[in-house]
């Protein structure tokens, strides 16, 4: 289990005296006091962990926001921000003398200009919301998280969240102009805007994937593409594992970089099968979903090359949609990877590291080791172009115990991902769940360094404290 | 000078000058020297001892080099396995006037990106790791060699275009792609800048995937009049369907040709290295960024004040400015890039010292910038003066 920080005792016997402030700095229905309407807030994707905050307000516009920061840095009140709260690694957890900042209100689009291809958009916007408001005219936002019916872009832009196109797309880094960004103190301040790479220190760059430990983002300027003429899908399966990523490794070497190419294994395979009837082949130990864009003909001609490529690794089979509709197919087992495993078993962990593509077998073939080892299935499901990898660990959430060997059994595989070259974390964050990890990845002082600029933007530590940075470390600043 | 051969050199020249508080000019071959502002150090610690690629993993789409070493070493490198930098980074000899290749650590010290930048992202886009040495001496690493990494703050984007203020960069990684099978342009004469931009936002706003799109108001060679220019780059066939769609769907916008692989990929080098611009030596060279549609009157504004001569790339969001060094010049720069960026990309070191070469930033940003700078540069050694007064 990871340790919370220790509540401010002086915060908590404040408590009816902050509700009250904060409800004379917004309005009425904005403050949130009473237990019964906090208890949504208590937990996120990593429902694991649950911790009532202290309060939760739901501004409605940026000056709202900076208000109630401003009012909680003059107090010493710790800030956690949370977008939909779909955290997967405890991002938005909440801490018992915290005021959570709901941003789910802020969900205007204020702008969209196809001539120079950007939306402006308010932080509570949903990711789909985006695509839906400009798909009319042909376009999209492309950074596809599969929780992007729910997540919200600020959630987006402070976890640099992926999806299953970035490997041609990129990830959410990559699709931004500016952001409106509220300081601790309360300042508002515009970073980046309509134009590409402004000139000085890259602050949008920083920010992202920051996990709110800087500041507040309020607006997002997102870069709109046209969508192209259409994509379809193919499914290829191996009776390895090793075949499998081999195929993966030709297929790029050959020059061509599908918009998707997701891998799954054998328990995987068959969660999913159960779950969406996709037609997904049993016997095999390996599967992988391959995804191009293009006119009709350019997508017979892509989809020609890569079955050729295929075809060389003895492929137990092989199926090319003909229509959008057989794409959809191919996909909707893989969409709904999580649930399905969620089906099978009372509990998971998705796990998220990264590792060099080549140490595929090598981290397959360990993590089936560990699975036996303790005692717990596993499901692999794979970016495979990217190497960004999806271990769902099957536990009981009402046994100490199996939770307990699910959090060991995670923290070996993340471990693993940094000894082959990779990180601990690929998309999702390191939140709670990966904090005190990360002096597996970071020496004591690189850690130390990520604290003082930290530091730079929130001195007093307000900001979604105990996050990200191992508490032990974090003694030296506070003092 | 001094030009240490490996990392552990630098962090120790780095301490050295640290304990001195004596202030160290940061340079790989120096190739850039008259951009920005001159920075007021008597030593110059230079990366170019610090060579060859370290890790290069062609179906891992990533590779890994010292800082020092130069960016045509690394592109054979990768020519070999078909591969490609993503972000087409200029090749500024010519502009600079110097004899030397650019190393690696100077293109991300900078940040710069050419042509395909406007839809396959900039060099900042592509930082997948960094080694690096802060002001203090001291060694660190941010990011690694994988294409998807959100553990802990990225510094690589922080370092990556702080021209050497915030560390001295040591080895680099960059994410890279297959080069494309083929690639051809469509060449539209278009009326005016405006026209010009209206065509390459109709040329992006197609399905085509273009991969560059740039505007040359004064023609280019034996091409005359005002011409919008899109690139496709991609499989042979693809780039023969896409090219005639284009050259369909933007039929109304201007007289058309068509240049194979080759006329086009020396068009873009051309572009990329804003060849067409050739200023005298005494001249001073911008670069704006602005939301496309604002170029064409930040260009009128610009051409009422100098005598302009223009470039237009990503679309007609990147403005290469061309004009005499005055102050007045830079002036009008300033004034035509309100609500975007822009930067002094070359001059005398007389008004690189007497103007701002970037825009100002917003008061509490600039705070907590200073704040930043002293963490990772504790007595201010590292390029004093590079980036602002
Ligand atoms: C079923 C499922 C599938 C998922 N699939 C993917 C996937 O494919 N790819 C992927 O990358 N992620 C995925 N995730 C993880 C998650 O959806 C993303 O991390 C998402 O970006 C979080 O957005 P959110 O709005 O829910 O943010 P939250 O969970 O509310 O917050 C995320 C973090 O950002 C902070 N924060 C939120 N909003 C702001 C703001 N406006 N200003 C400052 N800080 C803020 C919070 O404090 C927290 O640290 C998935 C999650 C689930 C449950
Ligand atoms: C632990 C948790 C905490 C949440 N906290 C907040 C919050 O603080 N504020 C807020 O505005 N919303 C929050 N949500 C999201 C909110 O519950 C969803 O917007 C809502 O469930 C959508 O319901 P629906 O019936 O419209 O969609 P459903 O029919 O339930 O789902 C539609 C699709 O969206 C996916 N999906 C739905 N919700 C999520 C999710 N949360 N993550 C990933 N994929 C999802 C499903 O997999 C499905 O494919 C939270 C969700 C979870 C799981």
């Amino acid at each position: 289990m990871i340790s919370l920080p220790e509540p401010k005792p002086e915060i908590l016997a404040r408590r009816a005296s902050i509700l009250a402030d904060l409800a004379r700095l917004l309005p009425a229905d904005a403050v949130i006091g009473e237990d019964i309407r906090l208890r949504p807030y208590e937990t996120d994707g990593l429902s694991a962990y649950r911790q009532m905050p202290l309060a939760v307000v739901l501004p409605r516009t940026t000056q709202e926001v900076a208000e109630v920061l401003r009012y909680c840095h003059a107090n010493g009140i710790r800030v956690v921000p949370r977008g939909a709260g779909t955290s997967l690694s405890g991002g938005a957890l909440p801490l018992a003398d915290a005021v959570v900042i709901g941003l789910m209100r802020m969900n205007r689009i204020r702008e969209i200009n196809f001539e120079d291809r950007y939306a402006v958009v308010e932080a509570g916007v949903t990711n789909i919301g985006i695509t839906k408001a400009v798909e009319g005219e042909g376009f999209f936002y492309a950074p596809d998280p599969s929780s992007q019916l729910a997540c919200m872009i600020g959630g987006n832009v402070m976890m640099n969240s992926g999806g299953a196109h970035c490997l041609k797309y990129g990830v959410t880094a990559n699709n931004l102009l500016g952001v409106t960004f509220v300081t601790i103190e309360g300042e508002v301040v515009e970073i980046g805007g309509t134009h590409l790479d402004a000139a000085g220190y890259d602050w949008l760059g920083l920010i992202t994937g920051s996990e709110g430990q800087l500041g507040l983002v309020t607006e997002v300027t997102v870069r709109i593409l046209r969508g192209p003429e259409g994509a379809r899908a193919m499914l290829a399966a191996f009776d390895s594992v090793e075949v499998a990523g081999q195929a993966v490794d030709a297929i790029i070497g050959a020059g061509v970089i599908p918009v998707a190419l997701e891998f799954m294994d054998k328990p995987c395979i068959h969660a999913c099968e159960a779950f969406a009837h996709a037609g997904y082949p049993l016997d095999a130990e390996a599967m992988l979903i391959i995804e191009v864009e293009g006119s009709v003909a350019e997508q017979d001609m892509l989809l020609g090359r890569i079955r050729d490529i295929c075809a060389q690794f003895k492929p137990i089979s092989m199926k090319l949609a003909e229509s959008a509709e057989q794409s959809l197919a191919i996909w909707k087992g893989r969409k709904g990877a999580f649930g399905a495993v969620g089906r099978i078993s009372p509990d998971y962990l998705c796990m998220d590291g990264t590792i060099p593509t080549g140490e595929l077998p090598f981290v397959l073939k360990r993590i089936g080791e560990l699975s036996t080892q303790y005692g717990l299935g596993v499901a692999n499901v794979f970016h495979a172009g990217d190497g960004n990898l999806h271990p769902l660990i099957m536990f009981d959430a009402n046994d100490a115990e199996s939770f307990r060997k699910a959090e060991a059994f995670g923290a070996d595989i993340l471990k693993l991902c940094v000894e082959v070259g990779g990180c601990l974390t690929g998309e999702h964050g390191v939140g709670v769940e990966k904090r005190d990890l990360m002096t597996s990845q970071f020496t004591a002082r690189e850690l130390d360094l990520q604290r003082d600029i930290k530091s730079a933007f929130d001195p007093g530590w307000l900001l979604n404290t105990a996050k990200v940075f191992p508490l032990e470390g974090n003694a030296r600043i506070a003092a | 000078m001094i030009a240490p051969s490996d990392e552990a050199g630098v962090a120790e020249a780095v301490r050295a000058a640290h304990a001195a508080r004596e202030p160290l000019s940061i340079e790989g071959r120096g190739t850039k020297r008259a951009m920005l502002r001159p920075v007021q150090a008597a030593r110059t610690l230079s990366t170019r001892g610090l060579t060859g690629i370290t890790l290069y993993r062609p179906t891992e789409l990533a590779i890994s080099a010292r800082a020092g070493t130069p960016i045509p070493e690394i592109e054979a490198a990768l020519a070999e396995h078909n591969q490609q930098l993503i972000a087409e980074p200029p090749e500024l000899r010519a502009l600079f006037g110097v004899e030397e290749a650019a190393t690696l650590g100077g293109m991300v010290g900078a940040n710069l990106s050419g042509p395909r930048r406007i839809t396959w992202g900039a060099m900042r886009d592509h930082v997948l790791g960094i080694r690096a040495v802060n002001g203090a001496g001291e060694v660190f690493r941010s990011g690694g060699r994988v294409l998807k990494n959100v553990t802990g703050l990225d510094l690589c984007k922080l370092l990556t275009g702080a021209h050497g203020t915030l560390g001295v960069l040591t080895e680099i990684t960059l994410k890279v792609l297959p080069r494309a099978e083929s690639s051809g342009s469509l060449v539209l004469r278009v009326a005016d800048i405006a026209a010009g931009v209206r065509a390459l936002s109709a040329a992006l706003g197609t399905p085509y995937g273009v991969s560059g799109a740039a505007l040359l108001p004064e023609g280019h060679g034996a091409m005359q009049g005002c011409l919008a220019i899109a690139r496709i780059e991609d499989f042979a066939e693809s780039v023969t369907y896409r090219l005639d769609r284009l050259r369909t769907e933007l039929a109304a916008q201007g007289e058309a040709a068509l240049l194979g692989r080759e006329a086009s990929e020396a068009l873009w080098r051309d572009i990329r290295d804003a060849a067409p611009l050739n200023p005298a030596p005494e001249e001073a060279v911008w670069r704006l960024s602005l939301a496309p549609s604002r170029a064409p009157a930040a260009c009128a504004e610009l051409r009422a004040v100098f005598d302009a001569r223009l470039l237009l790339d990503w679309g007609g969001g990147l403005v290469w400015v061309a004009g005499p060094a005055t102050e007045a010049a830079h002036g009008a720069v300033m004034q035509a890039a309100a609500g975007g960026s822009f930067t002094l990309f070359r001059g005398p070191d007389a008004l690189r010292a007497a103007v701002p070469v970037l825009p100002a930033e917003p008061l509490p940003l600039a705070a907590i910038g200073a704040r930043v700078k002293s963490v990772l540069d504790p007595a201010g050694i590292l390029n004093p003066g590079r980036l602002r007064a």
